[in-house]
């Protein structure tokens, strides 16, 4: 497996994809070296996760050419991928591993599936084989223990374990640290120094600048279906990437609007769950935009979802306008005028069978029909005027809102709100899988909503985003929020510090 | 090409199979297409379509109620009884029926609800009660017109003429049920297409936490189906103890699979894919042509669930073959 430093050269050549004649693909290149670590970024649908698809068989392409050492190789299936020895460690690790066998069934898992190699299974050999492997990687976890038994971290090591089993030449990590403590990506990063020492070439796509900085040889940019850049890390710079990204700069592509902070709207204290979420307290202005930031898991969509009345509240008091208030379900706290939009789009945020114009008119049925019948004219006025208002990119109202993209969906999502007369809006996750064009929209959305003197609460694990948007920032960790920044005093690192360390960095 | 002619198949094909059975049946048998033939058809589904009516509602909302056939019984008998034993005026014989349709149809509601019992574990559990509240309450005995009673004495009073005359009777030329079931299904449709509580019915029963998280009250959207459920139930009972002139004991029983077996064959109509009324009318009109048909072809009545059987297989084959290749 040892290989010299310039390695095996994998080539990807003027790509195409469309889905449904929108182009996702256009004539990207892409290269990458065994004993390499190479980032590739991007903003949401820039397209290097359909990138990454066609190389490793999920998708094929409608053109382009993909070569390995300059001899053309097919890869039509994830199979063919796997066969020329190009791995993929998915973010969600939990779907390429089976919980109930253990940890050198799972390195040999694909061996075994596709029936190649003897009839007879010998258990000595096996885990053998797999301790070896897990020993390159400088990992200690005994093989003989169930997968469900593992912590996230080692279930990724895991994986990476039954690439190199499967003798990867190239690895695709797609965002492995999103979900990890900074010393579990501290391990990761050094598991993928003895990677890049052994001639296996990495392909590292994360969000985060700072780390892609200091564990990346090379840099590569995605922009729109294209490479816009293609660097060596000393070439370029953290400013750089972010202007190629965004093709403008982060204050140029979402400009905060201002907004004058009116008399108090909302005042929690205390809030709990029993649960995820063990102390709330914060208070929210009209015309304010508070940010509350935290890592995945957190308890950012459980406290929304406990100010919305989705879910009921163990203890805690919620004042709305100066009088204490308790949702039984979500209706009470649409008919206060709170509204929610939820971080899980498809399933919670819209319906997705259902066209466009009955996803918008959902929250005020009330309003559009007389005497209990729904006034289809009135409807489709309503649903034409939001369409309008928010730059909806849809054939018609009557298209079901599951065929729209994510933005567009996300659109409709807060669509239904925009003719109640909430006063507050929460936005969970309002990004997240929306492309760059629809996330400057629903920012700008936003920003209106504020100045039209509603209060925003954002809730987000995207850092640079609540930096960006946010007056005020409260850091969630563990269920608390423990820390309050106003926008000038923040700084991103300090957010991630306070959302990492919890309890203790305050200690 | 294909395509095309495969989505006319899904969406109009219920309807071709229909006008193909109703044009073979006429061509075969003489006295098929008449109106005295044709009325009956329709007058024999009458009864099983109130209650597919209730079933569509539960379906509506994501639910089920297999308590429909039990309380079908019930309200016979207690329709009966009113007469019979009681000697009630007209409107209380048919408002306390009702009334308790709509009870069940609470209590129902309660459970799945509110105590969150799954709901085809609920409505089993009611169905069992209901079956045996009707015979405790009959003592096991069917309600006829001055039956004796168990003290050896005789019931005092009977079905009245104006009570035969709902199940019986004809009006313009039209049987009464036929009449009443049309303006049920007509009514109904408008309700579910047309006004936003049917619309919160569909929405609650396609996506319950996305249309709660939308302000819907999905606990009152899926109350409101149950009692409707229970509702229409108790209706089809009146009528069939009007239809036959005595409250016959379990009477409700086979109503509710060939209820349910309606209803999912208006999945298929028009490719909607969902419970609708328009299709539960016309999967009900199907099995009862067919019924119909084939008995005057001189099909033994016990082969008869064969057919039902195979309309109900084949009509759901069209329904989930199209659903999965639109979901592909």
């Amino acid at each position: 497996m040892l290989q010299g430093k310039h390695g095996n050269l994998l080539e990807m050549r003027k790509i195409s994809k469309s889905f449904a004649g929108i182009p996702a693909l256009r004539e990207a290149d892409f290269s990458v070296r065994g004993g390499e670590i190479h980032a590739l970024l991007g903003a949401n649908g820039a397209g290097k996760s359909t990138l990454m698809k066609i190389l490793s068989g999920a998708y094929t392409p409608d053109g382009g050419s993909i070569l390995l050492d300059g001899k053309p190789l097919a890869i039509r299936t994830p199979a063919d991928a796997k066969a020329r020895g190009i791995q993929c460690v998915y973010q969600e690790v939990d779907t390429a591993l089976v919980p109930e066998l253990s940890v050198a069934e799972n390195i040999w898992l694909d061996r075994m599936a596709s029936g190649a190699g003897r009839r007879w299974l010998r258990w000595s050999k096996i885990c053998a084989e797999a301790e070896a492997v897990l020993r390159q990687l400088d990992a200690r976890i005994p093989v003989r223990r169930k997968i469900s038994e593992l912590t996230l971290s080692e279930k990724q090591l895991v994986l990476i374990a039954r690439c190199l089993a499967e003798q990867a030449k190239f690895i695709i990590f797609d965002e492995p640290t999103a979900p990890l403590s900074l010393e579990e990506a501290e391990h990761l990063f050094k598991v993928m120094e003895r990677l890049k020492r052994s001639g296996v070439g990495c392909i590292f796509i994360s969000h985060r600048l700072p780390e892609i900085f200091r564990m990346c040889d090379r840099i590569t940019v995605m922009r729109d279906g294209r490479r816009v850049l293609s660097a060596g890390r000393e070439e370029t710079s953290e400013r750089d990437v972010v202007f190629h990204m965004l093709g403008k700069t982060f204050e140029q592509e979402f400009p905060k609007l201002e907004a004058d902070r009116g008399e108090l709207l909302l005042e929690v204290n205390g809030l709990g769950d029993g649960g995820k979420v063990r102390d709330a307290t914060f208070r929210l202005h009209r015309g304010e935009i508070v940010g509350i930031v935290g890592v995945v898991g957190a308890g950012k969509t459980e406290l929304s979802r406990l100010l919305f009345g989705a879910d009921p509240a163990a203890r805690g008091t919620v004042r709305l306008r100066g009088q204490g208030v308790k949702f039984r379900e979500p209706a009470d706290a649409v008919k206060a005028g709170i509204v929610l939009v939820p971080e899980e789009r498809r399933k919670q945020g819209i319906l997705v069978a259902e066209p466009v114009r009955v996803n918008l008119g959902l929250a005020i049925l009330g309003k559009l029909s007389r005497f209990g019948f729904l006034r289809r004219g009135a409807e489709a006025v309503n649903a034409r005027e939001a369409v309008e208002r928010l730059g909806i990119k849809t054939a018609s109202i009557q298209q079901p809102a599951g065929l729209l993209s994510g933005g567009n969906q996300q659109k409709v999502a807060i669509g239904k709100w925009l003719s109640t007369d909430a006063d507050i809006f929460l936005f969970d996750e309002p990004t997240k899988g929306v492309d760059i064009g629809a996330k400057s929209d629903i920012f700008r959305i936003i920003g209106q909503l504020a100045r039209q003197g509603k209060g925003i609460v954002y809730l987000s694990c995207e850092f640079s985003e609540i930096m960006g948007i946010a007056d005020r920032i409260y850091v969630m960790c563990d269920g608390r929020l423990i820390r309050e920044f106003r926008r000038p005093e923040a700084t991103e690192e300090q957010l991630l510090y306070y959302a990492s360390a919890g309890q203790e960095a305050l200690a | 090409m294909k395509d095309k002619l495969l989505n006319f198949f899904f969406r109009y094909g219920t309807i071709l199979v229909i006008v193909a059975v109703v044009a073979f049946f006429s061509f075969r048998l003489e006295y098929f297409f008449t109106y005295g033939n044709l009325a009956d058809i329709l007058r024999s589904i009458s009864i099983v379509m109130f209650v597919a009516i209730g079933v569509t509602f539960s379906l509506i909302v994501d639910g089920f109620d297999l308590s429909v056939g039990s309380t079908v019984s019930l309200s016979t008998v207690i329709s009966a009884s009113l007469m019979v034993w009681y000697q009630q005026p007209l409107y209380i014989v048919i408002l306390v029926p009702l009334l308790t349709g709509a009870v069940v149809g609470l209590i129902n509601a309660f459970l799945i609800v509110r105590i969150r019992i799954p709901d085809l574990f609920a409505t089993l559990a009611m169905m069992y009660i209901i079956d045996g509240v009707h015979r405790t309450y009959t003592k096991g005995y069917s309600v006829y017109d001055n039956m004796q009673m168990s003290d050896g004495s005789k019931a005092p009073g009977h079905f009245t003429e104006a009570f035969k005359w709902i199940g019986q009777g004809e009006w313009l030329g039209i049987p009464v049920p036929v009449v009443l079931m049309l303006v049920a299904v007509i009514a109904v449709h408008i309700f579910l297409t047309y006004t936003r509580w049917g619309r919160q019915m569909y929405i609650t029963g396609g996506n319950r936490e996305a249309a709660r998280l939308s302000g819907l009250r999905v606990n009152r959207v899926r109350m409101l189906a149950y009692v409707l459920s229970g509702l229409f139930a108790a209706f089809a009972g009146i009528l069939f103890a009007s239809f036959v002139g005595s409250g016959q004991v379990d009477a409700g029983s086979p109503l509710l699979m060939e209820s349910v077996a309606a209803v999912f064959v208006g999945f298929s109509v028009f490719g909607a894919g969902k419970p609708n009324v328009a299709g539960t009318f016309l999967g009900a009109v199907l099995i009862g042509v067919l019924l119909n048909g084939l008995t005057m072809m001189n099909l033994e009545y016990y082969a008869q669930p064969i057919v039902k059987g195979v309309v109900l297989v084949l009509a759901l084959a069209v329904t989930f073959v199209q659903l999965n290749r639109r979901r592909a």
